[in-house]
């Protein structure tokens, strides 16, 4: 049997629908052509937002779109915007994001969102028009093998040269990008069959006799799982974005406070558990907090949950929780003992794992099996207080850009949805921030692709109207994509933009500090010399309010006129210090044990 | 390093080889031979790869492929249990003197001459590739003009099918 389904993008990321078998078309079948074709699967699908921008390959499938009321068309100025706001949407919503280019350079625009949306593993359908059927293979205008281009960085994709197939592709391509790990899913269409007439018959069958993803956990392993967890003297609990994507955040709290065992939220993994836990000792990693990276070096015990061992998370890998085994649950078994060998490996849906492991180990508490995690937590507890998040103010008196990130984060409270671009503002949004709730902090974790920030918060306030969106941007980020304000000023997409400014390549240049012996080559924006170009002036210009920021006693008020405005965006232009740094680090290449608490300092090396 | 043979069912599809073929190099996996073919279910083709890698990294090799949309089933083939033959044309320089020392040859190794001219003489043989190269050490004397060599294909021994329980044969 080939899985028959339905997908609907609005439910949970891992809930496959298997509907019944599809009914056969009624006589009187409809005659459509590819391209309405196109919408109405769309509609049929409930999806309710695509972000695109049109061309030449794909104007047939816009003419049907103009007419569908029930999907919404939002106009970027730049295909990397569409592709980054399917991602924001995707991330903030739960459903699968979708956009739209044209063949050739609107396509291969899409390729750095599209290996973005990979790496973090985000639901996201992609439709491209391609050069019609006869063109294929001739070096066409405007012909790019957008296939070939984009298969290593997809989940799959597909190339369609039958219009008959139109309504297959695109539910599967949703069954895809949604169910089991999800990822992006590339839809190529040519031109040609856009404008092919069809029948029109739905619901279809989809056609993937090979994808079939495990979401049962084995009932042996989590056995195994559980008599591990409540033997471990030093566990932890070492949470990652699948935690979110599989909405198993309430049942994550029940596991951690039925066995009080420490959690550590990874950056894809901030929200999945609540800041404010006496229980989390937060981030791990490159630039994590002292507590955490210890936790998982001393530890006895990984607990794994829909994370993945990033080399930004274990550093060197040799030296990494030399004594810890590992469980390790993930719906992707091919992301277990990749990196680390995990001793008891447990592939499924981490939520259906969690509640699981909760059943297995109440069973085993009730036969009188429970760990004192007394000493464990004391030794948790000194890092904790020996080592808290913290900064210095600048000595040259400018702003601590810590500060105001932290106030916005004070301010706009945790009800809010943040996202960053990448660098330096962006580890202090992930450490500065307190997140109490899953999808309300959105970033790129994986690809690491600066201008994140701006095109990502237009679609996750797309999809989130009645929630504030702040978007934590650094200068350098800003120029890459702040043309998607424009998009966000037309359409009513009010975002919140802070540009941490502070003149330069921030974490660029904070390497350059420390590993290059201060010779900073090209890190130097002018952002603060020449003040080119003038963020105000440039927000107006985009149909923005445009705010400006230099002092701390100005901090609380421009946070406040900014949160006041709602009929636009707006940027505010937080001019900080340059020498600002982001820690605790450990730096590339080095072990855990090496973290430094601050330059110089390395709080678990000294100590032994 | 371990030389290890894989059958894969995938869908017959365009665009199948190069994905499985650029996960192999994206991943680092070295391949030592790629044979595909049709098998007998026309929807269904069937892949035999044979890749040269670290034990420890053959779990990767395989999680890797399984996670491709196209790829219906993998099996690793253990050389004892299986049937593994490779095929070999080789085109020598030959003459009258020569031909019958060649067709001696040959015969020992149950190959067959498939072509024949005054000068040259090509040489057909199948079976695994210890073999194939051990008729080659004895034929290269001769002088080679040509030589072409397939990847290998393999089935497991014993009357059970691969293909009879995989997911797209029904």
């Amino acid at each position: 049997m080939h899985p028959t389904a339905t997908p609907t993008p609005t439910s949970r990321a891992n809930v496959i629908p298997h509907g019944p078998a599809p009914a056969t078309p009624s006589a009187d079948a409809e005659r459509l052509t590819g391209a309405q074709t196109v919408v109405r699967t769309l509609e049929e699908l409930g999806v309710e937002i695509v972000f695109g921008i049109p061309g030449g390959a794909v104007l047939p499938l816009y003419d049907p779109l103009l007419d569908s009321t029930k999907v919404r068309h939002i106009l970027v100025r730049h295909e990397q915007g569409a592709g980054h706001a399917a991602t924001g949407y995707a991330q903030a919503t739960g459903r699968v994001g979708v956009c739209v280019a044209t063949s050739g350079p609107g396509a291969t625009n899409l390729v750095t969102p599209i290996a973005d949306a990979h790496m973090d593993s985000v639901p996201m359908v992609i439709i491209t028009g391609q050069v019609g059927r006869s063109l294929l293979g001739s070096d066409g205008f405007q012909e790019a093998d957008t296939c070939g281009i984009t298969m290593p960085v997809t989940k799959h994709n597909f190339l369609v040269t039958d219009p008959d197939e139109i309504a297959a592709t695109i539910a599967a391509a949703f069954h895809l990008a949604s169910t089991g790990r999800p990822g992006p899913v590339l839809v190529d269409i040519p031109k040609d069959v856009f404008q092919a007439e069809t029948t029109w018959r739905w619901p279809v069958q989809l056609p993937l006799p090979g994808y079939r993803p495990t979401t049962r956990p084995h009932a042996g392993q989590i056995a195994t799982a559980a008599a591990a967890i409540v033997a471990a003297r030093r566990p932890v609990l070492y949470v990652g974005g699948g935690v979110i994507k599989s909405e198993a955040h309430a049942e994550l709290k029940q596991l951690a406070e039925m066995t009080g065992i420490p959690v550590v939220t990874t950056l894809m993994g901030r929200g999945a558990f609540p800041d404010s836990h006496e229980q989390h000792l937060g981030m791990p990693g490159m630039h994590g907090t002292v507590a955490a990276v210890g936790a998982l070096q001393k530890s006895d015990l990984i607990i794994a949950l829909g994370a993945r061992f990033d080399d930004r998370v274990t550093g060197q890998l040799s030296s990494f929780a030399p004594n810890a085994a590992v469980i390790h649950a993930d719906i992707d078994p091919a992301e277990i003992s990749k990196n680390r060998l995990a001793d008891v490996p447990i592939v499924g849906d981490v939520r259906e794992v969690i509640s699981e492991l909760i059943t297995a180990i109440a069973a085993e508490q009730a036969a009188g099996a429970v760990s004192d995690l007394t000493a464990w937590w004391a030794e948790l507890d000194h890092l904790r207080e020996t080592f808290p998040l913290g900064y210095d103010w600048p000595a040259d008196g400018t702003l601590a850009p810590q500060y105001v990130i932290s106030r916005i984060g004070a301010i706009a409270g945790p009800d809010t949805v943040y996202l960053a671009g990448v660098g330096q503002h962006q580890m202090w949004a992930a450490q500065f921030i307190a997140y109490e709730h899953p999808r309300t902090w959105i970033n790129s974790g994986g690809l690491g692709t600066m201008g994140f920030a701006v095109p990502a918060a237009m679609g996750a306030k797309a999809g989130r109207p009645d929630t504030c969106v702040w978007a934590i941007d650094g200068d350098g980020c800003f120029q890459m994509t702040n043309q998607e304000l424009a998009t966000c000023a037309i359409e009513g997409i009010p975002v919140k933009i802070a540009v941490i400014n502070n003149g330069n390549l921030g974490m660029v240049r904070q390497w350059q500090t420390l590993f290059y012996g201060e010779r900073y080559s090209a890190t130097d924006l002018g952002t603060h010399k020449f003040r080119i170009p003038d963020f105000v002036m440039l927000a107006e210009a985009l149909g923005c309010k445009g705010l400006r920021c230099e002092s701390k006693e100005d901090v609380d008020r421009v946070i406040e006129e900014a949160m006041a405005t709602n009929d636009r965006p707006v940027v505010v232009d937080f001019i900080v210090g340059k020498d600002a740094q982001v820690w605790p680090m450990v730096a590339a290449g080095t072990g855990n044990d090496e973290i430094m608490a601050a330059r110089g300092i390395r709080p678990l090396f000294d100590e032994e | 390093m371990t030389r290890h043979t894989l059958s894969v069912l995938v869908e017959n599809k365009p665009g199948v080889l190069a994905r499985v073929s650029s996960l192999f190099s994206r991943r680092g996996f070295n391949i030592h031979s790629l044979a595909v073919g049709p098998t007998e279910s026309p929807t269904v083709s069937r892949m035999t790869i044979v890749v040269t890698v670290e034990d420890s990294e053959m779990e990767q090799v395989t999680k890797q492929l399984n996670k491709l949309v196209n790829v219906l089933k993998i099996v690793e083939l253990d050389p004892d249990a299986s049937v593994q033959r490779e095929l070999l044309l080789i085109k020598l320089k030959s003459d009258l003197t020569s031909r019958s020392q060649v067709a001696t040859i040959v015969e020992m190794f149950r190959a067959r001459i498939v072509d024949v001219t005054p000068d040259s003489l090509t040489v057909q043989a199948v079976g695994t590739s210890d073999k194939l190269e051990a008729l080659t050490r004895m034929l290269e004397p001769f002088g080679v003009r040509e030589l072409v060599q397939s990847g290998l294909v393999a089935l497991g021994r014993g009357p059970r099918s691969i293909t009879s329980t995989s997911r797209g044969s029904d």
